[in-house]
């Protein structure tokens, strides 16, 4: 779940009144969001470098506030004010626009072959006549870099880079070329570079040095140009520092390069349409003709309305309320998404505007319906649905064993399924090759390197870090474990295992082996060799027994570990 | 049979003037007697048991006491001392004096006192010399004086500065002031403490004195095993769900294919949550040998097409992404699973599912997180269900665990719609919280299959041990 920090003041001048903490807390419950924290910029340095680095930093209140991971045109202050505002009603949704330039007055993007195997596409729009302030510039700067973290995932979908238009001239290509052959002063710095240079100079930054794995082995690199041959950017890594925006820029040419059009296009969408706010004709934006290799041209941003039917019945349906058919329409309305009753009101007619592009099938249009509604304003009914209860056999046996266990003396243990191979194979005297053990292909801890195979690792740590406790100790536990299995359709399979530990100073094996013969009386088997169990001694250092073809490890009493 | 303690310190009592002033001081009575200290003091709490034979009163008396390197000064002298007096008049290499015993300490008090100085740029290395005369050994006689039992004569900036030293140590003696009781008697009744079959027999037990029972003291605690306290709640949890009637769904299987973890529950390939940082992949077995074919052509469509309904992600679905073999995220995986098997029935018939059971994220291990944890969910799934209904079914069940004040959050979820978070009232703090402290996801399940279902899901965190 992303966080959006606003400043406190600049969120209630926008939203035109001033809350209490708790009253915006309750207001951000109830629209989904959660007020996850209130802070200021000191308290943040404060906490994270110690206070003496917190001097002089801005004690200015900043709210923190969790927004739902699908909902991108909540990650500025602008689309939250815009969000809140419609949802209470104080404003009408603005109508975004693109407008055509007139032919051959607008901008350019053509995109060449050799972007194929690395960046395959392209979309670009423009903001002009756009006013920037302090706040507005680092929200806008700040919105790129939400959404590079979440839909862009890390820039490898989508990376976005932001030009003075004002100090380039299109038309502009988007290319790929070999890093040898670009060079350029990227952003904030003072000489040119060639692009290996600058995988080298980003090497250890920071920020820019998890991007670079993007495009590194690549033979070629992706890049703009402008006809004059200046570098707008290579994506996804860096801006060129030529064209880069600054407080006084009037006109904004965005670009979004990326791997996934459908991504690419809702990111400038979400952009234009969160920053047309702050164009002269507000909520306009001026489309960029993009051409792809195929002489395919797009007109950008895509910026679409869509409009679906809903049965208002359904609506009410799935979520046990009963409004009229317009009341449902104007619910939708508070969610930006624009409705109104057609026919004879049996249908609901919902425009979905190209900032909701999370908007995706009818039970999201219900969802909205239900937050708008509020959703503990729901009458809560119990289900009629009659059903008879049935315990799975395996965990019922479970719950009556582990009851009996107790009763007998030994105490309960819940331990991790997953250890290191030592803790299975070397440890026990075994090769890991015959365990038949579920290997995991990225642990973050050697703790985590395979799925147990044996409750007994689990015990036997259990002990060691209790030896402070007194002994006897009777412990035991019921739980699954893994081993790979063929013929199950994800090729592993779990199989609940019964183990127990007894641990003194001297041997006790008669307890463990009482323990085994209840365990036996309970389960109904008899001590014999015809249709029974028996114990067995064999040469591995674990004790284990077998009936028929089920193998309980039972554990080694303890012989001064 | 020579007299017990308890009967020698009664006949010293006994020659002790009545009144407040008349008594004894264990410490002295001990000493008189020749006897360790406890030995009396285990006397005395036999007799008090008694009842009124005798008055005790404790009392702590403190003294000082040479430690055992205090001793050592006594014996030798200070350390700064010492180091004075190893240096002749041609002075001393810093690196030899340090290998003198004590000479850390003592170089460094000298220094301190201004006894010694240090000649950094001497020709060989750091040299050290005298730069007084003489010196007194300060420490040495405050040491003695207190040997002698003069401690208190000592000022007390003296003192502390020994006891920093760990040269003096403070010991606090905790005595009895011993005096005759209401019920004062050289002779000592023994009491009995057990009623045995012999006194019944002989019936002697109504003429004997029995020992009141001490209730104040703790009892022996009981032999047993016990039940993991999380586990318990799992029992409960289980317990409640068959109460209201569902039934438990198979969950073991810890590996999972992406598939079934998140592409049949429509979360898209691209998901932050399909990287590497949030779920253990495998290495072995890396891939799932078996997908449904039939349903996973469907999934495909509506992840990259759209369909029945959706719009879908518009991306190029991978069939090896589905493959990859995991350790499941969430037990959801299994439901899912249940309600392919649901949907397969020729007909269909309402059912309510529920299971509890471990599921994995691939997290460092700290007081905060840890790698795996149990998630308890429930699936119903009817026909006209409704928002209500799923909420009707989560009060009941908070209910019945003790919760009954609840509060709805809407959240986003890419498998349910609408979906939610649900917040309880807890009485005793005093604050809305999410259950089980990571929140509680319940949501209504838009399959791609049927649209009938409610389903509630759940995260029941389990306690770093």
């Amino acid at each position: 779940m992303p966080t959006v920090g606003v400043k406190r003041d600049l969120l209630f001048e926008a939203l035109g009144r001033s809350y209490t903490d708790e009253e915006f807390n309750d207001l951000c419950f109830e629209f989904g969001l959660e007020l996850d924290e209130v802070t200021s910029e000191k308290d943040i340095i404060s906490k994270e470098k110690g206070e003496g680095k917190a001097e002089g930093a801005s004690e200015t209140v900043l709210y923190k506030i969790d927004v739902p991971a699908n909902r991108y045109d909540l990650l500025c202050l602008e689309g939250l004010v815009r969000g809140l505002q419609v949802f209470k009603e104080r404003i009408n949704l603005p109508r975004y626009e693109k407008i055509i330039p007139a032919k051959g007055e607008g901008q350019k993007m053509i995109i060449t072959e050799e972007t194929v195997k690395i960046r395959p596409y392209a979309v670009a729009a423009v903001l002009r006549n756009i006013t920037f302030t302090k706040e507005r510039y680092d929200s806008f700067i700040d919105l790129q870099e939400k959404l590079h973290q979440n839909i862009c995932r890390r820039r490898a979908l989508v990376a976005i880079g932001t030009h003075d238009l004002d100090t380039i001239s299109g038309p502009f290509t988007f290319t790929a070329k070999a890093p040898s052959e670009i060079k350029f002063k990227p952003l904030n710095q003072s000489q040119e570079y060639t692009a290996s240079q600058i995988m080298d100079l980003y090497r250890t930054d920071s920020h820019l040095r998890h991007y670079l794995h993007l495009i590194e082995n690549k033979p070629r690199y992706p890049v703009i140009f402008d006809s004059n041959g200046v570098v707008l950017s290579m994506p996804p890594i860096i801006n060129g520092d030529h064209s880069k925006i600054s407080l006084k820029t009037r006109n904004v040419f965005i670009e979004c390069t990326g791997t996934d059009m459908t991504k690419a296009k809702i990111v400038l969408d979400i952009i234009v349409t969160m920053f047309s706010e702050y164009c002269e004709k507000q909520f306009t934006v001026e489309a960029v003709e993009v051409t792809y290799p195929n002489g395919k041209t797009h007109i950008c941003p895509e910026l679409a309305y869509r409009k679906e039917k809903v049965k208002p019945e359904l609506i009410n349906k799935k979520l046990g309320i009963s409004e009229t058919p317009s009341s449902l329409a104007k619910l939708l309305t508070r969610m930006c998404l624009s409705s109104h009753v057609t026919g004879n009101g049996n249908n609901i007619e919902v425009e979905i505007p190209p900032t909701r592009a999370d908007v995706i099938h009818a039970c999201d249009i219900v969802e909205d319906a239900a937050i708008a509604y509020g959703y503990n304003n729901i009458q809560m009914v119990i289900p009629k649905t009659y059903t008879i209860a049935n315990q799975l056999p395996l965990n019922k046996l479970t719950e009556l064993l582990r009851l009996d266990l107790a009763a007998a003396g030994f105490t309960e243990a819940l331990t991790f399924a997953l250890c290191s191979t030592e803790d299975i194979a070397d440890k026990l005297g075994m090769d890991i090759s015959a365990t038949n053990a579920v290997h995991i292909a990225n642990p973050k801890t050697a703790e985590f390197q395979v799925a147990r195979t044996t409750l007994l690792p689990g015990l036997l740590k259990t002990i060691a870090a209790n030896r402070k406790m007194p002994l006897p100790l009777k412990l035991f536990e019921i739980s699954d474990i893994v081993v790979k299995d063929p013929t199950k359709d994800v090729g592993a399979r779990n199989y609940r295992h019964l183990c127990a530990i007894y641990y003194n100073k001297s041997p006790g094996f008669e307890i463990i082996h009482g323990l085994l013969d209840r365990v036996m009386q309970l389960l109904e088997v008899p001590p014999n060799e015809e249709n029974g169990y028996t114990i067995k001694a064999t040469e591995a250092a674990i004790q284990k027994l077998s009936r028929d073809d089920m193998e309980i490890p039972c554990s080694s009493t303890d012989i001064g570990i | 049979m020579s007299p017990s303690v308890a009967e020698l310190l009664l006949q010293r009592l006994e020659r002790t003037p009545p009144g407040p002033e008349g008594g004894l001081c264990s410490l002295e009575a001990a000493a008189a007697l020749g006897l360790d200290h406890q030995t009396l003091v285990g006397a005395v709490k036999s007799l008090q048991a008694l009842g009124e034979v005798i008055e005790a009163e404790t009392r702590a008396t403190t003294r000082w006491e040479l430690s055992a390197e205090g001793e050592e000064v006594l014996r030798d002298g200070s350390p700064e001392v010492r180091l004075f007096r190893s240096v002749p008049s041609e002075g001393l290499p810093q690196s030899d004096a340090m290998k003198l015993p004590g000479a850390q300490v003592g170089f460094s008090k000298a220094m301190a006192n201004k006894w010694l100085r240090l000649d950094k740029g001497a020709p060989g290395g750091p040299r050290i010399f005298r730069a007084v005369d003489a010196v007194q050994d300060v420490v040495q006689s405050s040491l003695r004086q207190v040997q002698e039992g003069n401690g208190s004569s000592l000022s007390e900036r003296e003192r502390t500065d020994l006891k920093r030293r760990k040269l003096l140590l403070e010991v606090t003696l905790k005595s009895y002031w011993i005096r005759k009781g209401s019920a004062f008697s050289t002779a000592v009744v023994r009491q009995e403490t057990d009623l045995t079959p012999e006194m019944i027999a002989t019936g002697s037990w109504r003429k004997l004195p029995f020992k009141a029972y001490n209730f104040s003291a703790l009892g022996l605690p009981p032999t047993c095993g016990h039940l993991h306290p999380l586990l318990k709640v799992r029992s409960q949890l289980r317990q409640i769900f068959l109460e209201m009637g569902f039934t438990e769904m198979p969950t073991d299987n810890f590996v999972e294919s992406s598939f079934w973890n998140f592409d049949a529950l429509f979360q898209p390939q691209q998901h932050p949550a399909r990287d590497q940082h949030d779920t253990f992949f495998l290495q072995d077995p890396a891939e799932a040998p078996e997908l449904p074919a039939n349903y996973m052509a469907r999934v495909k469509k509506v992840h990259s097409q759209g369909g029945y309904g959706s719009q879908g992600y518009k991306y190029e679905w991978k069939v090896e992404e589905a493959r990859k073999n995991l350790l499941r995220t969430h037990t959801t995986s299994a439901s899912a699973r249940a309600l392919y098997h649901l949907a397969r029935q020729g007909k269909f018939t309402p059912v309510k599912y529920f299971s509890i059971d471990r599921v994995f994220r691939n997290e460092s291990l700290d007081a905060t997180h840890l790698a795996e944890f149990h998630q308890v969910e429930g699936v119903v799934a009817d026909r006209g269900l409704t928002l209500g209904h799923l909420m009707g079914t989560l009060q009941q069940f908070f209910t019945k665990l003790g919760i009954s004040k609840l509060r709805f959050k809407p959240a986003y979820n890419p498998y349910t719609e609408p979906s939610m978070e649900v917040f309880s009232y807890h009485e005793g703090w005093g604050h809305w919280d999410t259950p089980g402290e990571q929140g509680l996801a319940c949501d209504l399940l838009q399959s791609t299959q049927r649209t009938e279902e409610v389903g509630g899901g759940g995260e029941l965190r389990r306690f770093p041990s």
